[in-house]
């Protein structure tokens, strides 16, 4: 059988050309043979997938139109799936079955998506590299010596691999734009509360929102639209009229207005993802966009405040994990300070840990306001230069990072230079604006990732610019070669 | 050295919601452990808290009966601790931005006078778990069904000086709670417990002493003894030489004590901040106005009324106001019998004893409003006497049956015509010739003797007025 991508099996599918039964033993397989060189699950689950296939194929025989009918698809871990393991990366829930299912997940499998299993992630989203997994690094299918980026690294490498032909990821700081960047794919942020965050499991709730990865921009529209809508039980998801997210692909990007930062070109980008950007940048313009350069004066703030306001709601989500009601609990706790401190002591990997102590630090007593609420304040002015430039222009574009995905282990020594790497896509965040990254090009071996930013409740528009560029490009289509 | 002792009192209220504050569980009390506790409440990973809006609704009328301001837009922040019933690490309360502020309420002291107390502020926020150690050998067990229940925090201005201040606040909050039908005010069940900051200082000095807090008082009594005993444990402290810390204080009722349960050095930072996972309380003018036009009549305003409607005293009209179902109870009785002094005298004498005696609420009385109504109407049209009445109303109370019934049944009716009650004063004065001898002599004190005789013939059924009447008239020869 030869690969396909989730748009093109969901036609195949309804006109019975194939089966998902067939589809799903078909990915599993891939996954059986291939998983090994990327450890890009940390549960594969196939009697599940092949019992929702079946069911899938019955919906399928009887006429039933659902957006995911029938497609293989799999979870980043962070998303809580009832009877199976939901690890979120971390020894601390290695033993967490969980028993209750996240939104996201639960409109996935409402339109039919069949799961093929939980993917491989940093702790608790932590992280931009996938190194700070208990289950161990995923490899970059590009080059098993580079990381995926991350955190939802598995879900990237997974894609890129075509062992599953899309996946959800979870984007705090970049968590979805990088790796989608560094593995060659493309992936969406969607707006703050586009997403239902019922069920995925906090980092840092302010910032974290799910979003589709896949090979395409239409496959990311395909997923979205099963993902996106109101969600009552969670108080920030915004309630809007339904959207068909594969309705904007065909847009014309005629006249359409680029805003180029110049703050995303400066200092630090690596020169060969530089030349990649702006030869996708010149495919945008003979498609008659207009380039317009723009200013973000307040971004480079933004990994600062980032890492603020992260750590401290991550100091505070992360503090039911104590050994009491679930989740890993030390060995005969001799008191209750000794339950608490050996069970996270044990449970938590270093970066989750120093992250919890920076967050512990700048919401103390006396520290308060000049981290906490200064971060506060920067937020809005990094929101107000957004707001000030999507006057000008329609989108943003730039580098999703500065560089191309980095060896394993290059940057774990080092915090701030990993901190770093998210350098493009942190602002989007902490203003809750949507952002997509497609590839773009490649530095040598190695996928270079553009990122597309919108305005609020814009995916839409991303969506089509991205799409229009895939006619014109094939980055998005090619393989590394040992999985083709 | 004379010493003035200063209160303020946080009071948790729970309100009386179907469902918890920030989940669809039951907040119903008393059921088994952890059998209403959802997966929110548990504080599972992936949850989120979703506010319950008749808990916002609640909080702005409590708002609007101590007429303070209602915040437009208020803010829940997260308190982060560590406590093994407290389930996600944090408790969700409102801290810089809560929903109400700048209250007061005016509390009655005994000397009559009144006195306006200030709320500095109320907020909203969820109720921890229950740790139970009993049952369990080195271990503790865990009982999140109260997780999640809503409350509303109410602190004071340190404006109470002594602890009768302080159980006069505390009543009249209770009342209060009541009356609007936000709480059920439930003390045994924790519906409604207090934490009480107390100090001294020197008589004449402005700034305040240190402070103790006294936590989780759950009766009026054992506020009223903790704080008597905290007063006196820290003058007897200063006048000693010694110097109060401020701490966190236990009162163990059993005992008669405050004791030591932590100090400020080991107080924890709560690290509170603005919860990521909830929108702001925006609460628009029209909703104010909504809320105030579904607020009952107030105890103040209930009280005034009758005083001018029913002629009460203010006395009366405050006993009868202390709780709006004994101020139904009053106007439902005054209403059937049409004599509402009588009504008053009734419900805050026999039946409020009866009431005591049997240790039930009003809900559970055996003599109903209308029952009532009906027994004092007797004593209006002078069917039975108010000492019968009694004997009535005993009768009523152990069930059996209706005043008119009982008065047929016993044959109580009174004795109201004139020739029978001359025929029977007739028969005692030809009984007791030696007494009517004395009497006519100038021993005016007999005539009780004479009375007595006459009620005691006619088993007190004899109207007594008419009684006097006949009986002087017939003394006296005429």
């Amino acid at each position: 059988m030869k690969l396909d991508t989730l748009a093109s099996w969901a036609r195949r599918l309804r006109v019975r050309d194939i089966s998902s039964r067939e589809l799903t033993e078909f990915y599993l397989g891939r996954i059986d043979r291939l998983d090994s060189q990327l450890n890009s699950f940390i549960s594969v689950t196939p009697d599940l997938a092949l019992a929702a296939a079946d069911a899938a194929d019955e919906r399928l025989a009887r006429g039933e139109e659902a957006p995911l009918l029938g497609l293989p698809v799999a979870q980043k871990d962070i998303f809580c799936t009832q009877g199976v393991r939901t690890s979120c990366g971390s020894k601390m829930l290695d033993n967490f079955i969980a028993p209750y299912t996240a939104t996201v997940v639960e409109r996935m499998n409402t339109a039919g998506a069949v799961m093929l299993g939980k993917t491989n992630m940093d702790e608790f989203a932590m992280g931009s590299s996938n190194e700070t997994s208990h289950y161990g690094p995923v490899r970059n299918p590009w080059d098993p010596e580079r990381v995926p980026g991350g955190s939802s690294g598995g879900s990237a490498a997974a894609v890129a691999a075509r062992l599953v032909p899309a996946a959800t990821g979870t984007d705090t700081g970049g968590s979805i734009r990088q790796p989608a960047a560094f593995c060659g794919i493309t992936g969406v942020k969607p707006t703050y509360g586009r997403v239902s965050r019922y069920g995925m499991i906090a980092f840092a709730s302010s910032l974290d929102q799910a979003g589709p990865m896949a090979a395409s921009a239409e496959d990311c529209a395909l997923m979205l639209n099963a993902m996106a809508g109101f969600d009552p039980r969670d108080s920030t998801s915004v309630e809007r009229p339904a959207e068909d997210f594969t309705a904007g692909l065909r847009a014309d990007l005629k006249g359409l207005r680029i805003g180029l930062p110049r703050e995303f070109f400066g200092e630090g980008l690596d020169p060969g993802v530089r030349a990649a950007i702006e030869a996708a940048l010149a495919v945008l313009r003979e498609r008659g966009a207009e380039l317009i350069e723009i200013s973000l004066p307040n971004s480079g703030l933004s990994v600062p405040a980032y890492y603020v306001v992260a750590p401290a709601e991550c100091s505070s989500n992360l503090a039911r994990y104590d050994g009491v009601r679930f989740g890993h609990r030390c060995d005969e706790p001799r008191d209750l300070t000794d339950l608490y401190t050996r069970s996270r002591a044990e449970g938590f990997g270093a970066e989750v840990k120093r992250r919890i102590m920076i967050g512990t630090y700048v919401l103390s007593a006396g520290y308060y306001d000049a981290y906490y609420l200064k971060a506060q304040k920067v937020r809005r002015l990094i929101a107000d230069d957004f707001r000030r430039a999507f006057g000008q222009v329609d989108v943003i574009a730039g580098p999703t990072s500065p560089e191309t995905p980095f060896r394993l282990g290059e940057k774990s020594a080092d915090p701030v230079q990993m901190y770093l790497s998210d350098i493009y896509t942190i602002a989007v965040n902490l203003a809750g604006l949507p952002g997509l990254s497609m590839p773009a090009g490649t530095v040598g071996n190695l996928p270079v990732g553009m990122q597309l930013i919108g305005n609020y409740f814009d995916e839409a528009r991303l969506l089509g610019v991205a799409h229009q560029f895939q006619q014109e490009t094939d980055w998005h289509a090619r393989m590394p070669a040992p999985f083709v | 050295m004379q010493w003035e002792t200063v209160i303020g009192l946080e009071i948790h209220t729970q309100l009386n919601t179907v469902s918890k504050i920030f989940s669809g569980a039951a907040t119903a009390y008393g059921a088994e452990p952890n059998r209403q506790a959802c997966a929110v409440d548990l504080g599972l990973p992936g949850v989120l808290p979703v506010l319950n809006a008749a808990v916002v609704e609640k909080a702005v009328m409590l708002g609007l009966a101590i007429d303070a301001r209602i915040a437009p837009r208020s803010v829940f922040a997260r308190k982060n601790y560590f406590y093994p019933d407290l389930p996600k690490g944090y408790q969700i309360s409102q801290y810089e931005l809560p929903i109400v502020e700048q209250g007061y309420l005016d509390i009655d002291l005994e000397d009559g006078s009144r006195k306006r107390i200030g709320v500095t502020r109320a907020h909203l926020e969820e109720d921890a778990g229950k740790s139970l150690h009993e049952g369990f050998t080195a271990m503790t067990g865990i009982d999140l069904n109260r997780a999640g229940t809503p409350l509303v925090e109410i602190v004071s201005e340190p404006d109470m000086r002594s602890a009768k201040e302080a159980v006069a606040y505390m009543k009249k909050l209770h009342a209060l709670v009541r009356y609007l039908g936000i709480s059920d005010g439930n003390m045994q069940e924790g519906s409604f417990r207090c934490d009480a900051n107390v100090s001294v200082r020197p008589r004449g000095r402005t700034e305040f002493g240190t402070r103790a807090e006294i936590k989780n008082l759950n009766s009026f009594r054992f506020v009223e003894r903790a704080i008597n005993f905290e007063v006196e444990r820290q003058i007897d402290l200063i006048e000693s030489g010694g110097t109060v810390v401020q701490e966190t204080r236990l009162y163990d009722p059993d005992r008669d004590e405050t004791r030591s349960m932590r100090s400020k050095e080991e107080a924890n930072d709560y690290r509170y901040f603005p919860d990521p996972d909830l929108l702001p309380v925006v609460i628009h003018a029209e909703d104010i106005e909504a809320a105030r036009r579904r607020l009952p009549e107030l105890p103040d305003a209930k009280r005034e009324r009758f005083i001018s409607a029913y002629g009460l005293s203010a006395y009366d009209a405050g006993s009868l106001t202390a709780s709006r179902e004994l101020a139904d109870y009053f106007e439902a009785v005054a209403a059937g019998c049409n004599a509402p002094k009588l009504a008053a005298n009734w419900v805050m004498g026999d039946f409020s004893a009866a009431l005591n005696r049997s240790e039930a609420g009003l809900a559970q009385s055996p003599v109903s409003a209308e029952a009532l109504a009906q027994l004092l109407s007797r004593i209006q049209d002078e069917t039975i006497s108010g000492k019968i009445a009694k004997e009535v109303f005993d009768a009523m109370w152990s069930g059996e049956g209706e005043a008119d019934a009982i008065i047929e049944a016993r044959g109580l009716k009174q004795i109201t015509d004139t020739a029978a009650i001359d025929a029977i004063i007739d028969e005692v004065i030809a009984a007791n010739p030696s007494q009517l001898e004395q009497y006519r002599s100038g021993k005016d004190k007999l005539f009780g003797f004479f009375v007595g005789q006459v009620m005691k013939k006619t088993r007190g059924q004899a109207n007594p007025a008419q009684v006097n009447e006949r009986l002087r008239a017939r003394l006296q020869g005429d």
